[in-house]
């Protein structure tokens, strides 16, 4: 099962907040929480709770809109931080913003763009397969031995950013993501 | 009009619509045989605070509930806090020694080479478990109590509490990969079925319980600083 999207949506319209929360709760696939009316534990909310999605009224971060995203990138790679537009902004400050969500679109039109959000952080395994590759196995290896993804970096020769992309594969095919229990699928696979 | 329980919802009515709230009415003190008394009058005979139970069975009913932080009160998080601990001790002394028997057996019949992987990673998810719950009755939920008092809880502090959450999740989700799809299942079909079953009974348990921390009581935390600052 894919795990549920976590949104945060921060904004001061409760109307907006109760029209926001019920598309995306028909879609069955977001985990809403709990949303914020302000901008001023919005970076504590995020590092306690985790989002995947930040809806988020430009309006609210003032000129800093576009320091404040640059934070929250920062505090948590991988997030998406979404401009919900309430009026006319300037086009500098949605130049911010990945996406923005307008009042007039429709709950599908909300939910495919949020969708395609949560996956745009995810690297697609190369060609759909479930087999790991000879270079995934020697990582699973070395992670399964404890080494770093740094050591295994330097070990290999690769980036480290290499490496965690392989990690990533590794685990949308095993479906495993921590090290001990890669290091018991290794075991079942004769692997160590 | 909404469909999540309130405090008129008669308790016969809630365990209909979900009975797994059964297993949460001990971690509460609340028996059975109550008729056909509302959520609101059982609570009152058994001396818990109504509104945190309406909360916790709208949050183990029905996915898209969206819990409420601010309005919970002082008695609310006390009975939270009191929930908490008891539904740590439900894990830990009586669901994961269940599940690490069922597992040994299994394992065992597996082979000796798997039992030992297994064994050492189960065992490595109750030590991760343990520790979280210990870190969350020894510091956390002091400084809750204290803060009543005019204390207050320093963000970092919050911010960790949540950070351990993801990583205990995962392992029981891995656990379960590995026994759907890696382990060699001969002979062990119906045991192995059972084994998932307990596992996941548990799994979905934890998440709710993560959404209590997570979505109830770290909002809760954050809104109460937010306001004395």
């Amino acid at each position: 099962m894919k795990p549920l999207v976590s949104v945060l949506i921060v904004e001061q319209s409760d109307i907006i907040i109760e029209g926001l929360k019920s598309m995306l709760q028909d879609a069955g696939e977001f985990n809403i929480l709990a949303p914020l009316h302000d901008v001023q534990s919005l970076v504590e909310r995020v590092m306690a709770q985790k989002p995947d999605i930040i809806i988020v009224n430009p309006q609210l971060l003032g000129m800093a809109a576009q320091a404040t995203v640059e934070q929250l990138r920062r505090s948590r790679p991988g997030i998406a931080v979404v401009a919900i537009s309430t009026t006319l902004l300037p086009s500098a400050v949605l130049a911010s913003f990945p996406s923005c969500i307008g009042l007039y679109d429709t709950q599908n039109s909300v939910v495919a763009m949020l969708r395609q959000m949560a996956d745009g952080g995810e690297e697609e395994n190369d060609n759909g397969s479930y087999e790991l590759s000879e270079r995934e196995t020697e990582v699973l290896v070395l992670l399964a031995q404890g080494l770093s993804s740094k050591l295994i970096a330097d070990k290999l020769n690769i980036s480290v950013h290499t490496v965690n992309t392989h990690r990533k594969n590794i685990t949308s095919k095993t479906g495993i993501r921590s090290i001990a229990g890669l290091t018991v699928y290794a075991t079942l696979h004769n692997l160590i | 009009m909404s469909r999540y329980f309130t405090a008129k919802t008669k308790m016969a009515d809630a365990l209909t619509v979900n009975y797994n709230i059964f297993l949460l009415l001990p971690r509460l003190g609340i028996k059975l045989g109550f008729g056909d008394r509302s959520i609101d009058e059982v609570c009152h005979s058994n001396g818990v605070a109504t509104s945190f139970v309406v909360i916790l069975l709208n949050i183990y009913t029905f996915s898209d509930y969206v819990p409420e932080a601010s309005s919970l009160s002082d008695d609310d998080v006390t009975q939270m806090l009191e929930y908490l601990v008891a539904s740590h001790r439900y894990y830990v002394n009586e669901r994961m020694p269940h599940i690490e028997r069922h597992l040994d057996h299994v394992a065992s019949q597996a082979g000796e080479r798997y039992a030992a992987a297994l064994k050492t990673f189960f065992s490595g998810y109750c030590d991760d478990v343990v520790a979280h719950f210990t870190y969350e009755e020894q510091t956390i939920f002091p400084l809750i109590e204290r803060r009543k008092a005019g204390g207050h809880i320093s963000r970092s502090v919050v911010s960790h509490m949540s950070s351990t959450h993801d990583s205990a999740v995962d392992k029981l989700s891995d656990l379960m990969q590995i026994l759907f799809k890696y382990l060699p299942s001969e002979g062990l079909a119906e045991e192995l079925n059972e084994l998932a079953f307990t596992i996941m009974q548990l799994s979905s348990d934890l998440n709710k319980h993560v959404v209590i921390e997570d979505n109830l009581l770290i909002p809760y935390l954050l809104g109460k600083e937010a306001e004395r600052q």
